[in-house]
């Protein structure tokens, strides 16, 4: 294979004018930038965050065909519908899809390596949300794993509120009605069911 | 060339849209004009949006925003880090390849987060000028001290700019700045930002707006009075500021002069009509003086010419938004039937850098 000349603009030679060749010569600037905002979440994300400091896990209903959103972000984005409609929802459900990660947070220091990540997709729910999976080894950890949420000792108005999520030992969710597989027939199962 | 015109719009604007997100704010905006079409998200040729994630303080915000849409199935989707009005233009070059009929353009900032003067500050040179952090209240400062001290026009004509868009804003309901006040009451303010008064700034809103753009028949089954498209054009100046006369704004002469303005008419298919209004984004009072003259409209608006019906944006500014917002101002008075002709007019970059001109008809 032959190789490909290096772009000449990245083969870091800097040709210097004669006039200035004896200058030092400045091959970065540093240009700090700070900028403050005073970030409020939104109608859906407050209701979201205040119902969570309680245990409680808010999501919306669409107008348009009855599913549902966790997290609630005030729009069905299939239809671009304002979504008004709070639903609560269990903190137990099944993991739709998860990776396990070898390397560690910038800033967690308390996750052990490795750690589990997955969409839990609430019961009830129609799309997924992140989150931890604990007491779990990875190689015991699959999809349609059914799971609970364990809370943490003390609970905010934050996204932390939930440690991870856990095994329950129930049977699995079939593969093929795992997660996002899953979403046209659970779906249509509740439509029917008049929820 | 496509005809190709605005058929129809939808605007918000507050002080501070506080509880909403951009996404919760702008569903019933883009909403209002997909009924105003009876048009649903899958029936658009092309969306292009404007925003700045500098503003949202997050990286590729747009994508959220696009929630706002409906973008289930896919859509043909582009976006620009400008104004709206930018996306307008990639939207009609889009319509004039032919490639699409309709477009949806949206744009929106929500700027009560954060310092707007801050944000600005970073899009000027990173070397020598956004380490100094010179706000932008104060480049506008300098930029109007050099025009009133080389005579290129007077703190009177300032006033009287101010007077004239606070009383044109009293019918506009988005307006966050309007009332009756003559250019000697405005002089007798403080100057918070010498030479410039609060009342010479325009004050920071958060909004947004969305426009559909339809052409030839689509156009016409659409809207009863679409506003046709005859002249569109933008310029840019040197970004470097102080190699600018910050007294003139040679690229809004050029883009007027493109977009078909000339001798204080509008040139529709060769013949020179009368344009019965403008609106014009100028942030700050001077700039709205500098632009009537480079756009050769000077004379024009101190007889017939109708300069920013709505308040422009001395009477809310919404960053991103208000140069689509002067574009579907303009649309929303010919198809109402209130005039026949108009120039919408953008800007964006510090200090009238870049200037986009907008030539709008009704049949």
């Amino acid at each position: 294979m032959s190789q490909i000349p290096t772009p000449k603009a990245l083969s870091q030679k800097v040709v210097v004018p004669e006039r200035i060749a004896d200058a030092e010569q400045v091959r970065s600037v540093r240009t700090p930038l700070r900028l403050e905002y005073d970030y409020i979440p939104g109608k859906a994300a407050q209701e979201y965050l205040v119902a969570f400091g309680d245990k409680k896990i808010l999501g919306h209903r669409s107008p348009v065909d009855g599913a549902v959103f966790v997290p609630p972000r005030g729009v069905d984005p299939r239809h671009g519908v304002a979504t008004a409609d709070y639903v609560e929802l269990p903190s137990h459900g099944h993991i739709g899809s998860f990776c396990v990660t070898e390397v560690p947070i910038p800033g967690r220091d308390d996750l052990e390596l490795p750690y589990i990540s997955a969409w839990i997709f609430l019961d009830g729910a129609d799309i997924g949300f992140i989150g931890l999976v604990g007491e779990c080894a990875p190689e015991d950890c699959r999809i349609g794993m059914r799971v609970e949420a364990v809370w943490q000792d003390e609970i905010g108005q934050t996204a932390e509120n939930i440690r991870w999520w856990k095994p329950t030992g129930e049977p699995d969710v079939p593969f093929e009605e795992a997660g996002g597989r899953g979403f046209p027939s659970r779906l249509a199962a509740r439509q029917a069911s008049g929820e | 060339m496509r005809e190709v015109a605005v058929v129809a719009s939808a605007m918000v604007q507050q002080e501070a849209l506080v509880s909403d997100t951009e996404v919760e704010f702008m569903v019933p905006v883009i909403s209002a004009v997909k009924e105003q079409t009876g048009m649903g998200s899958q029936d658009f040729g092309f969306v292009c949006s404007g925003s700045s994630d500098f503003l949202a303080g997050q990286a590729f915000s747009f994508v959220q925003t696009l929630d706002a849409v409906g973008a289930v199935p896919p859509i043909s989707e582009s976006h620009v880090e400008m104004d709206g009005a930018w996306a307008l233009y990639e939207a009609w070059v889009k319509l004039q390849i032919g490639e699409v009929d309709t477009a949806l353009v949206y744009s929106y900032g929500k700027t009560s987060p954060g310092s707007l003067r801050d944000v600005l500050a970073t899009q000027l040179d990173p070397y020598y000028v956004t380490p100094l952090w010179p706000d932008s209240l104060s480049l506008a400062a300098l930029g109007a001290r050099i025009g009133l001290e080389s005579g290129a026009f007077t703190a009177q004509e300032m006033a009287e700019v101010v007077s004239r868009n606070l009383s044109h804003a009293k019918s506009n309901e988005l307006a966050v700045r309007s009332g009756d006040m003559t250019p000697e009451e405005i002089l007798s303010t403080p100057e918070t930002v010498p030479p410039l008064r609060d009342l010479d700034c325009a004050p920071e809103t958060d909004g947004g707006v969305a426009v559909v753009l339809a052409a030839e028949s689509a156009a016409k089954n659409l809207c009863d009075r679409p506003a046709w498209i005859k002249g569109f054009d933008h310029r840019i100046d040197a970004q470097n500021i102080g190699a600018r006369d910050l007294t003139r704004a040679p690229s809004a002469a050029i883009a007027a002069q493109h977009a078909g303005i000339s001798g204080g008419k509008a040139l529709v298919s060769g013949q020179p009509e009368k344009l019965d209004f403008v609106e014009l984004y100028a942030p700050y009072s001077y700039q709205e003086i500098i632009l009537l003259q480079e756009m050769g409209l000077s004379e024009a608006a101190q007889n017939s010419l109708v300069v920013n019906p709505s308040g422009g944006t001395l009477a809310g500014h919404t960053m991103m938004g208000s140069g689509l917002m002067r574009i579907a101002e303009a649309a929303q008075r010919i198809s109402r039937g209130e005039g026949d002709r108009a120039a919408a007019h953008a800007t964006s970059g510090p200090l009238l850098q870049q200037n986009m001109v907008c030539v709008l008809e009704g049949e």
